[in-house]
């Protein structure tokens, strides 16, 4: 029996080369042992790409890509079809989910430097899958052919038709007829299924690729491949597997406990994850009241509002997202973790993540002349952060790097500090007990919490420094 | 026996041009692929013209039909109406309609053929949302400026009843005003340019 069963593997491993790729890329892949919380996103959202596959193919097969049957057999699928409703509030909730983890793992990147030197490409090959996720999500969100389903599509393939010359030709292309109709609905069926799909998983696999061959960033940004033990190991490796698949594992765990709740008790996520207006059915002659792009969208669709000119806005929402790959060449700063960057980067990537969120928030509202204003202010302030990083990345006073990754002490190993901290924070006065006995309870220390909260505000202005 | 070694233009050549040939073979592919995606034979054909009869438009009424999947506004206006829009033309971006788009025999301060009969397509020129129609004089929720006109409440454009875009809105330019010409008095035919302007 045994001789059997390793026979059958030796005639497999002849013919392909299994274990070489499983110890290239899990067994003998070597990360930097420093991995922090920001690290879990990457492999989380694979996990999200497994999910929407999975319930995707799922959805195809009770979903019908005709105008006159789409909404009602989404609504099938929702009554009629055995957990349908859960089908599909996994793959509804999972591209929401997919779009915090990447925005995350995109932050995690800036935090870090993962862009810089010798990683342009890995940073690439992502921009070009964030661009392609964009496209999915938002070809999906035509698909259940309700009202915001409808006309968030007008309004976005109307973008094209601003560009001078050809614009409406290309509009007229893109939609295959006059107006968004059934022809739009059945290719854009077949971009989400079959030809977005295609693209992400080769640019998945060309970004893993390109990570592997130089070997991942680490919150201390160095280069762990710079000190090797005799045997030409990384000393500050640790394998991919066991140490961090099992570590992902409770990644995962974590995860899935908070995207389990919001499928069973909060799928619209108050008309986030799901707007409103998309439960009725698109009607081609009646707009609805208020037109807002999914909440992923809200960002870039702030920037296309603020600018006046129609054809400005839609070259200042593409530019938002240009500028993004352009991130490894715009930042001249040849420190890469912001643990030892200068403090003008700390405060401009705060400016830029609040933009960002101010941005996001406006995208939701109605433009009133108030809201056009900040967002106005907002959009300088993005591009600020992309377009000035040359000037101010150049002047940079940079904290020095060490050689080696750094250890962050953990809560076990902070405890004795935490107490001695609390000690000064506290006072014991003696007092009486009203049956004689002296007892020593525990006080707040007003000159003591003063001295922690002064240290404590001297070391965060010390960090922007 | 070859004693002259190898010669790389020979190679170079047969390169260069079969490179060439294997491009214009894929030029040629792609012409069918991406035609494919044009409107079909079946869409232009709903594309094609639509008669409509307006006689039974009571004035002030305004009937909608559809031209190519898109809503055509057909808006009879009062006197008091034309009145307004012959006067009140200082908060209008684009009053003379040159930027805008519009047949020849439309292209006149009230944007039609006949003053009373008003056509256009009902979407709006900023990102194709389709405005409301606001006849109403000063209603509360658009203030007391408001003389009748078209609201889009998508990004807050606003129209006279002649399409014509007021200013500091995001709509760059007025309504799209259809090709239509009169076969009678009372028919029209839209999707159609009248003969003397095609002339």
């Amino acid at each position: 029996m045994k001789n059997k069963m390793n026979e059958c593997t030796d005639w497999v491993l002849e013919r392909f080369p299994m274990s070489k790729l499983w110890n290239e890329h899990m067994a003998e892949y070597y990360a930097p042992k420093n991995f922090n919380f920001w690290y879990f996103f990457g492999s989380l959202a694979l996990l999200m790409l497994v999910n929407q596959f999975l319930t995707g193919i799922l959805l195809t097969m009770n979903y019908k890509p005709d105008a006159k049957l789409a909404f009602d057999s989404v609504e099938y699928i929702m009554r009629d079809v055995n957990w349908g409703w859960l089908v599909r509030y996994m793959h509804s909730t999972g591209a929401s989910a997919f779009f915090i983890l990447i925005y995350l793992h995109m932050f995690r990147g800036m935090m870090y430097g993962s862009y810089k030197k010798p990683r342009e490409l890995i940073w690439v090959f992502g921009m070009l899958l964030f661009v392609c996720l964009m496209a999915e999500a938002f070809m999906g969100y035509l698909l259940p052919w309700g009202q915001m389903s409808y006309w968030g599509a007008q309004v976005i393939i109307s973008l094209f038709s601003a560009i001078p010359v050809v614009g409406d030709e290309l509009s007229l292309w893109i939609r295959g007829d006059y107006v968004i109709s059934d022809a739009t609905l059945n290719r854009f069926f077949a971009f989400h299924v079959i030809a977005v799909p295609l693209a992400l998983l080769i640019l998945v696999f060309l970004h893993i690729v390109a990570l592997h061959e130089v070997g991942s960033n680490n919150p201390d940004g160095i280069e762990i491949k710079e000190s090797k033990d005799p045997w030409g190991k990384p000393v500050d490796g640790i394998p991919f597997h066991p140490y961090y698949t099992v570590k992902d594992i409770v990644g995962v765990a974590v995860f899935l406990f908070f995207f389990a709740a919001v499928i069973f008790y909060m799928p619209e996520m108050g008309g986030y994850f799901l707007e409103n207006a998309n439960f009725i059915p698109a009607d081609p002659l009646k707009t609805p009241e208020h037109i807002e792009p999914s909440w992923y969208f809200t960002p870039f669709y702030a920037i296309l509002r603020a600018v006046p000119d129609k054809f400005a806005g839609v070259i200042a929402m593409a530019g938002s997202i240009i500028v993004l790959f352009l991130l490894p060449w715009l930042d001249r700063c040849k420190v890469k973790s912001i643990r030892y960057r200068g403090g003008i980067y700390k405060k401009a990537l705060g400016l830029f993540v609040l933009s960002f969120f101010v941005l996001g928030y406006l995208g939701t509202q109605p433009a009133t002349p108030t809201f056009t204003f900040i967002a106005r202010i907002f959009t300088v302030i993005y591009f600020a952060f992309f377009l000035l990083m040359p000037i101010y990345t150049r002047w940079e006073k940079t904290k020095p790097v060490p050689r080696r990754v750094t250890h962050e002490p953990d809560a076990e190993e902070q405890y004795a500090a935490l107490v001695e901290v609390f000690e000064e924070m506290t006072i014991h006065e003696p007092m009486k007990t009203s049956w004689g006995a002296t007892a020593f309870p525990v006080k707040p220390n007003k000159t003591g919490i003063a001295h922690v909260l002064t240290r404590l505000l001297k070391k965060l202005k010390g960090s922007f420094e | 026996m070859n004693n002259e070694g190898v010669d790389r233009s020979k190679r170079q050549f047969l390169t260069t041009a079969l490179t060439v040939v294997g491009a214009v073979g894929t030029g040629y592919l792609a012409v069918p692929f991406l035609s494919q995606m044009q409107p079909s034979a079946k869409a232009m054909a709903a594309g094609a013209p639509v008669e409509v009869d307006i006689s039974k438009i009571e004035p002030g009424q305004l009937i909608r039909v559809a031209w190519r999947g898109k809503p055509v506004w057909i808006l009879s206006r009062t006197p008091e109406a034309i009145d307004i829009l012959e006067k009140d033309t200082a908060k209008l971006a684009d009053p003379n309609s040159q930027e805008s788009d519009q047949p020849e025999d439309s292209n006149n301060p009230l944007r039609s053929i006949k003053p009373e009969i008003f056509i256009a397509v009902g979407l709006c020129t900023h990102l194709g949302c389709s405005p409301t129609f606001r006849p109403e004089i000063a209603p509360n929720d658009l203030g007391s400026d408001w003389k009748g006109g078209f609201f889009c409440p998508c990004h807050g454009s606003g129209f006279d009843l002649a399409g014509r875009v007021f200013r500091s809105v995001p709509a760059p330019t007025n309504l799209v005003v259809p090709p239509y010409r009169y076969i009678t008095d009372t028919f029209i035919i839209i999707g159609e340019e009248s003969t003397e302007a095609s002339a």
